[in-house]
């Protein structure tokens, strides 16, 4: 038997998947949590930083947790040999999130990520630290948001 | 409105108080972060963590509302470039009400747009017992006079 933390190596990258941001959610999820008036109004947006209606950084990263738990770790099962499913708790943080570039309503991002490193808890027999590095692009190929993830997951 | 000169360093800004609903929790998960933990009390996966807690892309939502009701949509924000950490510190539950604050810990002019001001914050977010849930160390962008 082969868990999933045994088979998990450095290095292994995965796409998570892809998400064309519409101007209603992008407008309907700021109103809700960031209602700032970039991401609100095109008249105001136009003399931001941004240049035009964005979305929130947050949603950016909304829509990568909702892909990574709807795709991205099942996209693992392709890649790796492992016996049992692994189950996955909750994250203790992440770091060095960085919002490189807006994306505007029509953009089409597609996040992939890549396996850092793997390590057991010191304090919680059973349970283990997986960490990458995420990476989000737009339909240019440019990077549009990259953080450092961490998450845990039962070793055996 | 608040521009650049506004946020000296050791200046906090209160946050909250919110009132956490499960209605709220279950309804973030369903959209960004299906887990069972996040969804389902009577979960196995929810047992594992003592019971609903709220996603922490959420408890990272909430505090950008409650910053923006504080003081951001009341400043000259030019958006923010990044994140150095975020630590979700401990579970957000149902009925948790959060308060907290942001704080000024440094200010600089930007090297590249002498128009604007790069200020780190501190904010952080703890519950009704004083625990602390939420800890995160950034940068926002605030012009640094208003636009004529």
């Amino acid at each position: 038997m082969t868990s999933f933390f045994d088979a998990i190596k450095p290095g292994l990258e995965r796409e998570i998947g892809s998400h064309t941001f519409g101007r209603d959610e992008i407008i309907a999820f700021a109103k809700k949590f960031d209602p700032q008036p970039f991401h609100l109004n095109d008249e105001a947006a136009k003399d931001s930083l941004f240049g035009a209606l964005c979305a929130s950084g947050w949603h950016v990263t909304a829509i990568w947790m909702r892909l990574n738990i709807q795709q991205g770790r099942g996209a693992f099962s392709g890649l790796l040999d492992y016996d049992k499913e692994p189950v996955f708790g909750p994250s203790p943080g992440i770091r060095n999130l960085r919002w490189l570039h807006p994306v505007f309503p029509g953009d089409t991002i597609t996040y992939r990520s890549t396996t850092a490193n793997k390590r057991l808890s010191p304090n919680r027999p059973g349970w283990g630290m997986l960490m990458s590095s995420e990476a989000a692009t737009n339909q240019n190929g440019r990077l549009v948001c990259r953080f450092d993830g961490a998450v845990t997951l039962k070793v055996g | 409105m608040l521009v650049f000169d506004d946020f000296e360093i050791g200046r906090a800004f209160p946050l909250g108080p919110k009132l956490v609903t499960s209605q709220e929790i279950i309804e973030f998960a369903a959209e960004f972060d299906p887990q069972p933990f996040h969804l389902d009390p009577e979960s196995p996966q929810a047992e594992l963590v003592g019971g609903l807690i709220a996603s922490g892309w959420h408890t990272c939502a909430m505090v950008m509302a409650m910053m923006c009701e504080s003081y951001l949509l009341n400043t000259a924000s030019l958006g923010s470039g990044g994140l150095e950490s975020i630590r979700w510190l401990h579970p957000v539950r149902p009925g948790d009400t959060l308060t907290g604050e942001a704080k000024v810990m440094d200010r600089r002019v930007s090297a590249s747009n002498p128009k604007m001001g790069i200020v780190t914050f501190a904010y952080g977010l703890q519950n009704q017992d004083g625990t602390k849930v939420l800890a995160i160390n950034g940068t926002g962008f605030v012009r640094k006079n208003l636009p004529a």
